[in-house]
């Protein structure tokens, strides 16, 4: 037996043990890149936009409908109007998606057996693959002229039309993560209820959902979210022209459509081009909030 | 117990409709899929052609081809994988493999969803702000590559992290008791076991990189250039932007034109996805523990 | 060849995992050569002793440790290259762990490390560990295959073939047999009687008659605490302590 004592092996911090070292290093630069990500964004987008401070009245902003930076005499940068138009498009696709997708998650995630269930989670990854840009384009050339011939309006791009279509795009994403939080409730409740004789749909009802209503609030949280910061489905089908939406067939334009319509065609360093970064700013911290919202919700789950 | 009682009728039949139900719910949700492709298929599939395909665009985009945006599209995700598949996989091995349960590793994860959930548009301005002018790309492939990269950089990571902690635990354990460190470990039995999960991450960021628009636009991304890039800081075209432009901002196009750029450009990305999909079936099946 | 440093050293060694106490206050030693068995009933704290060994506290979220222990006469905690440590202690745990590597590749994956390259030599040490785990004849025409596909009780036997395959000074065994059959078993136990000419063994094991048939002293673990140290017999005459009486004549536990 050797004398360990004497033997330098346990003391020598050899190739194996620097290649570790090494790696946890870079892994951990790769892992923090992610918040480094996160923060350079807003810096970046913040550093644009700053110099519209000068500029900036909240009562205006906030207080006016009217989106006109490029007006020579009175250039105005009220975004109720824009409020307004993202908030009944996204509003709108919630109002579709919610049921659906919910709906689409207990059948996936309590009825679907087998191959069917594959299918069905397939198409619905096929769902969420479509760009949005062909959606947009669907929502142009399919659904425009199918609304303007079934409901006889002057035309048919609208909320209605763009609501649908953000619906379809909002629903696989929330479809996905409310079937996970289904699933996440152990199999054990659903026996324990199946034993009294319950059937599918009673265990459902009084057992998986209230076990996962956390999970699926934060699946119609992540959904919002999506619908919210959609850009090119909504520049292409909600008609783009600034109203106070009344009617579902009314056009309407959203603040990510605004920035993407209009940033190519201002100055670099112009009070419209600062404009739309701060406009930037208010999509980013909206969205923050409620992934922060969902995140909070979902960390819950697993500490109850 | 077990008689058919007009309770148990009851509930049999609402069952029943329940089941129902949910089954026309779903399948209105996924029906769209199909019709979609349908309509673009029977549209646009006239449009298709090889000169369709290799030929550039010409008479202001009302004709030819797409030569152009497919290789710009192609130049743009190659070097957006580049950068961020490195990244998304380092990323991945630390929450994996070596991140403690503290607050920093909950802030990485907060950070990621935020990255996956922050407005494409958004992912744009930042694009312009920090590589178009900060670090002074211009609008270049480059610049749009870079966004793209960052924006995609979540579905590595998720992707990924799902691949690496499907290697059971034990394994871990078993090659650390000998003496392995973790490096070797990652090395010899978790990424060897992982890396066909890992590859399907990247198909899948493959295709939702493809049919990004909103990051390209201001980054990199022309409206018309008919002519093929030839070096990373030169401006292209790109599919997605194409279909955006020839269905919205050009006159007099063919009817068939856009949805045939549509039907290419959806064609592409389900073709990823679907290999995607049929990569982790086969995954799933040769099951080696 | 014999000498006064014993093998493993722990004195007031306590284990807590975040507020909960695995460990108390242990205090024996096991000297070079020997078999030491390690009986109680589950979560008495047997397992966590053995992690703390070979470190795998640094792996195991919210293990801590306090008090000595020390490994050849030196603590735990001053080796500046943990993974020179775990090389020198081969560890055996209940579940069997085949590696999704081939039957060759499992065997030859510490002497890899350790930075053997021969074919030849590796060919000798995959046969000479695994005909001591009592493997090889019925893997030997198929080295190829995967270690993680074969069944739970060649497994284990693989995973003690990996364990010997460091030549580790000390071999750790955490109930080797629960996914082993008996035949078996008594197999292993012969190799282990053999093996002790080589090397320091540490065997937690919740067979009573096990630990008899083997162990040359064996602690007894009641609840994190380390009841007694005294030769195996002294545990079946009362000598020991009269809760150890209890537990090997299955009164609790």
């Amino acid at each position: 037996m050797t004398d360990r004592k004497a033997d330098p092996a346990v003391d020598r911090r050899d190739v194996a043990w620097w290649s570790d070292k090494a790696v946890s290093v870079l892994v951990f630069l790769g892992g923090i890149s992610a918040i480094l990500f996160i923060i350079g964004i807003f810096v970046f987008i913040t550093r644009e936009g700053f110099g519209f401070g000068e500029h900036f009245k909240a009562g205006e902003i906030f207080g006016s409908t009217r989106w006109a930076p490029t007006s020579d005499s009175n250039p105005t940068y009220g975004i109720l109007a824009l409020v307004a138009g993202t908030a009944s498009v996204t509003g709108l696709a919630m109002l579709i998606a919610v049921p659906f997708s919910l709906g689409a998650a207990i059948y996936i995630a309590e009825f679907a057996k087998g191959r069917t269930r594959e299918v069905l989670k397939v198409l619905v990854e096929m769902l969420a693959a479509i760009p949005s840009v062909v959606w947009g384009f669907i929502g142009l050339t399919i659904m425009n002229p199918l609304i303007i011939q079934t409901f006889d309006v002057p035309i048919g791009l609208c909320v209605l039309n763009s609501g649908l279509i953000l619906g379809l795009m909002a629903a696989p994403i929330m479809t996905t993560i409310a079937e996970d939080a289904l699933k996440a409730v152990p199999d054990s409740y659903r026996e324990a209820a199946e034993a009294l004789g319950a059937t599918r749909w009673q265990v459902t009802r009084r057992v998986v959902l209230p076990a996962a209503r956390q999970g699926l609030l934060a699946a119609v949280l992540l959904g919002v979210g999506r619908g919210f910061g959609e850009t090119m489905a909504v520049l292409m089908a909600s008609g783009h022209s600034i109203n106070l939406p009344t009617s579902p067939f009314d056009s309407v334009r959203a603040l990510t459509a605004t920035i993407a319509a209009e940033l190519g065609e201002t100055a670099v360093g112009s009070p419209h081009y600062q404009a739309l970064f701060m406009l930037g700013i208010l999509l980013f911290a909206v969205t923050f909030l409620i992934n922060l919202a969902a995140d909070l919700i979902v960390r819950g789950i697993r500490k109850g | 117990m077990f008689d058919a009682t007009p309770r148990n009728l009851k509930d049999a039949r609402r069952e029943g409709l329940v089941r129902i139900l949910f089954l026309l719910m779903t399948a209105l949700l996924v029906l769209p899929v199909l019709l979609i492709l349908g309509v673009l298929v029977a549209k646009g599939g006239s449009a298709l052609s090889w000169d369709f395909l290799f030929t550039e665009p010409t008479d202001g985009m009302t004709a030819g081809g797409l030569l152009p945006a497919l290789v710009g599209t192609i130049w743009l995700v190659v070097i957006a994988l580049i950068v961020s598949v490195p990244i998304g996989i380092a990323a991945a091995l630390y929450l994996s493999e070596y991140a403690p349960d503290n607050w920093l590793t909950r802030a990485i994860n907060l950070a990621i969803i935020n990255l996956a959930g922050v407005p494409s548009i958004v992912h744009a301005l930042f694009g312009v702000g920090a590589f178009v002018i900060f670090f002074g790309f211009g609008t270049s492939i480059l610049a749009a590559s870079f966004t793209l990269a960052v924006m995609t950089l979540p579905v590595v990571i998720v992707s990924t992290r799902e691949a690496l902690q499907a290697v059971p635990q034990s394994f871990r354990e078993a090659c650390w008791n000998m003496g392995a460190t973790r490096w070797q470990t990652i090395r010899k039995v978790v990424l060897p076991n992982s890396i066909s999960g890992i590859l399907t991450g990247v198909i899948l960021e493959v295709s939702r990189t493809a049919g990004e628009t909103a990051p390209i636009m201001f980054t990199g991304a022309a409206f018309f250039l008919p002519f093929l890039p030839e070096s990373v800081y030169d401006q292209t075209m790109a599919m997605s932007l194409h279909l955006f432009v020839v269905a919205t901002q050009v006159p007099n196009v063919p009817d068939n034109l856009p949805f045939g750029v549509a039907l290419v450009l959806i064609g592409m990305v389900l073709a990823m996805n679907a290999i995607s999909i049929a990569f982790r079936t086969w995954l799933r099946r040769k099951k080696k523990w | 060849m014999v000498t006064a440093t014993p093998e493993i050293r722990v004195q007031n060694l306590s284990i807590q995992y975040g507020e909960k106490v695995a460990l108390a206050g242990a205090s024996f030693e096991v000297m070079p050569n020997e078999i030491f068995g390690i009986i109680g009933p589950a979560n008495s704290g047997k397992t966590s002793f053995l992690k703390v060994l070979n470190r795998m506290d640094t792996f195991t979220p919210g293990m801590r440790f306090s008090g000595t222990a020390e490994v050849g006469g030196r603590d735990v905690r001053s080796w500046r290259n943990l993974y020179a440590l775990r090389r020198r202690i081969g560890v055996v745990f209940p579940l069997p762990v085949g590696l999704p590597l081939s039957v060759y590749d499992n065997v030859a994956f510490a002497p890899r490390l350790a930075g053997v390259r021969g074919k030849a030599e590796l060919d000798a040490i995959v046969e000479r560990c695994l005909r001591r785990a009592a493997l090889w004849d019925e893997v030997k025409d198929r080295l190829k295959a995967l270690g993680s596909l074969l069944s739970g009780g060649q497994q284990q036997r693989l995973t003690i073939a990996r364990a010997l395959s460091q030549e580790p000074s000390i071999l750790l065994l955490d109930e080797f047999s629960i996914a082993v059959d008996p035949v078996t078993t008594m197999r292993i136990e012969d190799v282990l009687k053999e093996l002790k000419q080589e090397m320091t063994i540490v065997l937690v094991t919740n067979l009573v008659q096990q630990a008899r048939r083997l162990a040359d002293r064996t602690a007894f673990f009641l609840m994190g605490e380390c009841v007694s140290v005294s030769p195996t017999e002294a545990l079946f005459t009362g000598d020991a302590d009269p809760r150890a009486r209890d537990y090997v004549e299955g009164r609790f536990g």
